[in-house]
């Protein structure tokens, strides 16, 4: 059975456009498509990468960041997050949450689909200026 | 007019300045010098046609001489003078003596770059906190993050299945759509922002300018309940925070009025002397409400001058209305010592002072701080401070050194003294 991500991401034609390149490069995909309830579908897939945007519907991508990594069984899980906000307070924040990696939106879809091979092997994706 | 305190030694340091003998002002102005001698040394009061004459011979206004340089003004320089560069900060009113047009010019410079940085402070916070604008970028982004990935996708595999390539297509046009929609919208919440009154950085601001224009009277919401029409007349809100804004202070007015009818309310504030309490009483209505209703009253000679502020609980202030000869700003300047901030620690508990303005005008000033109503339970208190000031020349309330404006407050030691901004400090 292949790896699996868990894609937390409410912009239908985004989802459409990762989970067409994820699946094609053998993942499967699952997908949460709003901020509540985005803890306990991590803990529902048990996934092997978590893709999470920043901006939700009801909850933060950094909340939910934050409760995985107050988790135990989720405190290592790579969490590769994308986000619109590319600001610098934003990265500083998603880091001192435990973010495994950090892109901002438009993001290459090469780089994206590296890092989640990356971040599955244990590895440290390369950065192309998006801050871990 | 009749000119006492130190006149005198006002004339004597004019005349030592451009350096005048005593013996020939005196013969300029037909006396003799011991009198003037005497004049200078405050033994003898001078007014009339004599204090003009010494005023014209010393090339400076009677008033000048009478009432002292511009209080406002040598406040405004002795601020400065405290603002990193060694000056001679005992030299002030020497230096509005000789060169009044370069004190004048400093100071309105001052003001003016007070200004600026009030409204840099504003465009700051526009752009960081402007919803509008969060969302429009959030939306860019978002649909150049689609229109991105989907053509590479399209590009980087050839070989896709007609329904995919299809579907793909179908979401670019979508995203480009939006991505055209949002670029729009984003360059008109642009354009209302620099057609905004010029000079205004937030609604608090421009809403605050055309109630002041008004003397912040509305006549027409004494007689006719249509506020849609007012506001169709006015075009001077732009964006829809200032509309919003004053169809909510609007909305307020009429509520005020209806229940405390203009004629009714005048008689009342003339029954009561202006007391609030006993208005609130008179109309079964919450202080905040008799504040803001005194505020609104129109002008007239024969009432007392009004101003009236409000603030949330992080003491921005929200309204703000200039009682004549009290020149307080929106800079976030505001003493700490006014009973509106103080009213904050004391929800619901009516306060009363005395402010004195740098002119020496004095205003009776009560606040009370006031809780929202509360919309859902278990929901944190939310509370607001209004303050109305009602001039009081005659004293009838308690004194307490409070100034205007903190930094060019010239009281001084009071332990609420608040340093000029960093911006001012600066190299």
């Amino acid at each position: 059975m292949g790896k699996s991500v868990l894609l937390i991401e409410d912009e239908p034609n985004i989802i459409e456009a990762i989970s067409f390149l994820l699946e094609r490069d053998g993942w499967t995909v699952r997908l949460h498509t709003e901020g509540v309830g985005a803890v306990e579908a991590v803990d529902k897939a048990t996934p092997d990468v978590v893709v999470l945007d920043v901006m939700l519907p009801g909850r933060s991508g950094f909340d939910i960041l934050r409760d995985l990594r107050t988790d135990a069984s989720t405190r290592a899980l790579p969490v590769l997050m994308l986000t619109a906000r590319g600001q610098t307070k934003d990265r500083e924040l998603a880091r001192d949450y435990g973010v495994s990696h950090f892109m901002t939106k438009p993001f290459s879809n090469a780089e994206m689909l590296q890092a989640v091979r990356d971040l599955s092997e244990g590895l440290t994706p390369q950065s192309s200026g998006d801050a871990t | 007019m009749t000119a006492t305190g130190l006149t005198g030694t006002r004339i004597r340091d004019r005349r030592l300045v451009q350096q005048l003998k005593q013996a020939d002002l005196a013969r300029s102005v037909g006396i003799s010098a011991s009198y003037l001698n005497l004049i200078e040394h405050n033994r003898r009061r001078i007014g009339g046609k004599l204090l003009m004459q010494i005023a014209a011979a010393l090339k400076v206004t009677p008033t000048a001489l009478s009432e002292g340089a511009d209080v406002m003004l040598t406040r405004q320089l002795e601020a400065l003078a405290t603002q990193g560069v060694e000056v001679e900060g005992d030299r002030i009113d020497e230096f509005i003596g000789r060169f009044p047009g370069w004190a004048q010019m400093l100071s309105d410079q001052q003001e003016r770059l007070t200004k600026m940085e009030a409204r840099l402070q504003g465009l700051n916070d526009r752009l960081t906190h402007d919803p509008v604008l969060s969302q429009s970028m959030h939306d860019v982004l978002g649909a150049a993050a689609a229109i991105r990935s989907t053509a590479s996708i399209l590009i980087q595999n050839p070989d896709i299945d007609a329904d995919w390539r299809g579907r793909f297509h179908g979401n670019i046009d979508a995203e480009s759509r939006r991505l055209a929609d949002t670029s729009a919208a984003m360059a008109a919440h642009f354009d209302a922002l620099s057609n905004d009154q010029p000079g205004y950085s937030t609604p608090v601001e421009a809403v605050s300018a055309y109630l002041e224009q008004r003397a912040f009277h509305v006549a027409e919401l004494e007689t006719d309940d249509d506020i849609s029409t007012l506001m169709d007349k006015e075009t001077g809100f732009q964006t829809p925070g200032s509309v919003d804004l004053a169809e909510a202070f609007l909305a307020q007015y009429r509520e005020d009025a209806r229940m405390m009818p203009l004629e009714a309310f005048i008689r009342a504030t003339e029954e009561c002397e202006f007391d609030p309490l006993q208005l609130a009483a008179v109309f079964s209505v919450a202080l905040p409400t008799v504040f803001r209703r005194i505020a609104t009253l129109p002008r007239n000679p024969a009432r007392p001058d009004i101003g009236f502020a409000s603030c949330d609980a992080a003491g921005s202030l929200l309204l703000l209305k200039r009682p004549l000869g009290f020149a307080f700003r929106r800079s976030g300047d505001a003493c700490r010592l006014w009973p509106l901030f103080e009213a904050l620690r004391k929800p619901g508990m009516p306060l009363r002072e005395t402010l004195i303005s740098p002119e020496g005008k004095r205003f009776a000033a009560f606040a009370v701080a006031h809780q929202h109503s509360a919309t859902t339970f278990n929901a944190t208190p939310i509370f607001q401070a209004s303050m109305v000031l009602i001039s009081d020349p005659d004293g009838r309330y308690s004194d307490r050194p409070v100034a205007v404006d903190c930094p060019i407050c010239g009281a001084g030691g009071c332990g609420a003294w608040r340093a000029p901004s960093n911006l001012q400090n600066e190299p």
